[in-house]
């Protein structure tokens, strides 16, 4: 690390500071961004341990036991199957997690490549991609979706399917921005007059330099995916019975509010717990990763 | 401001041809004969004699080249002619009419009182920025973005409706029939319709605020003496509400997807309820046109934002 002479009589510029030793100190010093960051170990523990931790078999119910209440045995009660919903609830972290992360490495994977082309060929190519991303932008995320599933019918792989397409054109806007913003550079310049080729320059230039608002994104967008698939499988398309899914247990629950109420409050809880998880992280690496504040702090 | 205008149009025009041609085509994808689109996925197509099939597949102009279907079909819908639903045996068109304006209802109040709402917020958390009232205020708006808007109708359901029993659990009332009635049937529903939009407003309010009080002309405007009412409303406001203008385009999207949900939920009988259950029954007619009208209304107010805000910022229009 390179440390300058506090005096600053000569140079206004603030003594540089290793990116990633500030990075970790900006993201880490805030408390709201370390509750963030619990809440999603928590739950991805949840995910990966989940025969391990889970009381009961979240599939096959005792019948007898249908409804019981909140007791020892079934912290959380059973439901209308008799079967444990804190053994579901645990093992819905798994489909949460499964959709999310494959969906934003679906989505944001075509995004980002369509962006670029788009930004780095801009004139025909750039009109043609970003005018179908409007269109797509004029669907509104869970109607698209519901036109999709509509079609391929319910199930976790065609809400993937359609969650993806819904959300490509968000990465997609940004990628051409970022790289349009990336190509006015002097130092583009200056590599195309040393004889660089474009995949050089898209490689080495403008993916690292365009990683910090993606990555960015990315966390945003997985905190609204999970509302989306929550959403969906509440209104019943989604993952098939016996599958575990929250936004699934949340509208199998309504029937039974007035005796049972926690069949729906708690994974209805569990999915805000997510969603806030991922979004505390986001608004923390965006503080983070934020450009005006490089080489400061 | 006129090229602007124009411009916008154009754009908004292809991307109303090309969202046709998304709805057109994706309900092609519909694996199986496409004869199924237009009588059910029940249809026992296999079983019909080859003759029948080929008079039916006349009937509904599935004989020609899917491009002339596709025009054929723009046609019908410029014409006003959206379909027939397989389920109500009626015209689509129909179905829509008497189901818009009860998401109408609900939706405009929501989209209103969520935007006024949000920028109090944001302004009253702005400028008493590190008291109690940012706190709350940023707490709402991170709950209004995190929570299930599904979820938050059951929890109103089971606190006002079942336990406190103020208001009525399910349904919808005409505010024609009993105005008193119809508000207290749409008090749980506007709430939840409104409450994400309110928060992005709020958050993006709060933030465009903050940045405007840095300027120089407000560092001015305090030294020369002025209330500070007169400073926020007659100089930061109109600065700062430029970006929050944006999301108005965005809440439009908003309350039509959420209206999905909250119908479901709160059993109203609304275009949303409508289409869900269109899925459910297969009826690709009305999924078709229901999001092709509900897109469409996406994209107009969209371009009514654009129009606003070129006319709001001049740099924008001229760039």
């Amino acid at each position: 690390m390179k440390e300058q002479s506090a005096s600053g009589s000569f140079s206004e510029a603030p003594p540089r500071v290793n990116e990633w030793k500030r990075f970790w100190r900006v993201f880490l010093q805030r408390k709201l961004v370390m509750i963030g960051l619990v809440i999603l170990l928590f739950i991805a523990i949840c995910a990966v341990f989940a025969p391990v931790l889970a009381p009961h078999d979240p599939y096959r119910g005792n019948m007898r036991e249908a409804l019981a209440q909140p007791s020892m045995k079934y912290w959380l009660g059973t439901d209308i199957q008799g079967r444990d919903v804190l053994s579901r609830l645990i093992y819905g972290a798994r489909t949460v997690l499964l959709v999310g992360f494959v969906t934003v490495g679906i989505a944001a994977s075509l995004g980002i490549v369509l962006g670029i082309i788009a930004g780095f060929y801009g004139g025909v190519i750039n009109l043609i991609i970003m005018r179908i991303m409007d269109a797509l932008m004029g669907f509104p995320m869970i109607l698209l979706a519901l036109m999709i599933a509509a079609i391929l019918g319910g199930g976790i792989q065609n809400v993937i399917i359609a969650l993806s397409v819904a959300t490509i054109p968000g990465y997609c806007r940004v990628m051409c921005g970022m790289t349009l913003a990336i190509r006015e550079n002097d130092y583009i310049l200056a590599q195309k007059a040393l004889g660089s080729n474009n995949s050089r320059i898209i490689f080495q230039h403008i993916l690292p330099n365009s990683l910090p608002p993606m990555i960015v994104l990315i966390t945003l967008q997985l905190g609204s995916l999970i509302l989306a698939e929550a959403g969906l499988s509440f209104l019943g398309i989604g993952i098939k019975p016996p599958g575990a899914a929250w936004g699934a247990m949340v509208s199998d629950g309504y029937g039974y509010l007035m005796t049972n109420p926690v069949l729906s409050f708690a994974p209805g809880l569990a999915i805000m717990l997510a969603v806030f998880g991922f979004n505390l992280v986001g608004d923390g690496l965006r503080d983070a990763l934020d450009p005006r504040l490089r080489g400061l702090l | 401001m006129t090229t602007y205008i124009i411009r916008r149009l154009l754009m908004a025009l292809i991307i109303v041809i090309l969202v046709t041609l998304i709805v057109f085509f994706v309900i092609r994808l519909l694996p199986g004969d496409p004869l199924l689109i237009f009588l059910g996925q029940n249809a026992a197509v296999e079983q019909m004699t080859e003759e029948k099939i080929n008079q039916l597949r006349k009937e509904y102009g599935l004989d020609k080249p899917v491009m002339i279907q596709y025009v054929n079909w723009i046609n019908d819908l410029l014409r006003g002619d959206l379909g027939r639903s397989i389920t109500y045996r009626d015209n689509v068109g129909t179905l829509l009419k008497e189901r818009f304006p009860v998401t109408i209802h609900i939706g405009v109040i929501a989209f209103i009182l969520g935007n006024v709402l949000g920028i109090a917020l944001g302004v009253v958390s702005a400028m008493r920025r590190g008291t109690w009232i940012d706190t709350v205020a940023t707490l709402i708006s991170y709950i209004g973005i995190t929570i299930p808007v599904f979820w938050l109708g059951l929890l109103m359901i089971y606190v006002f409706g079942l336990q406190l029993g103020w208001l009525p659990i399910t349904g919808y009332v005409s505010p024609f029939k009993d105005f008193w009635e119809s508000t207290k049937s749409i008090i749980m529903p506007v709430i939840c319709l409104m409450i994400t939009g309110l928060a992005v407003i709020a958050r993006q309010t709060r933030s465009s605020m903050l940045e405007v009080s840095q300027q120089d002309y407000i560092r001015t405007a305090w030294s020369k003496g002025l209330r500070e009412r007169y400073i926020v409303f007659g100089h930061m406001l109109k600065n700062g509400l430029i970006p929050v203008v944006t999301l108005l385009g965005i809440g439009v999207g908003i309350i039509f997807g959420g209206s999905v949900l909250v119908e479901t939920v709160f059993a109203i009988p609304g275009v949303g309820r409508l289409l869900v259950t269109a899925v459910f029954q297969q009826d690709y007619v009305v999924v078709q046109s229901g999001v092709l009208v509900l897109s469409f209304i996406v994209i107009i107010s969209n371009l009514l934002v654009d129009i606003s805000y070129g006319w709001l910022d001049p740099r924008i229009r001229y760039s």
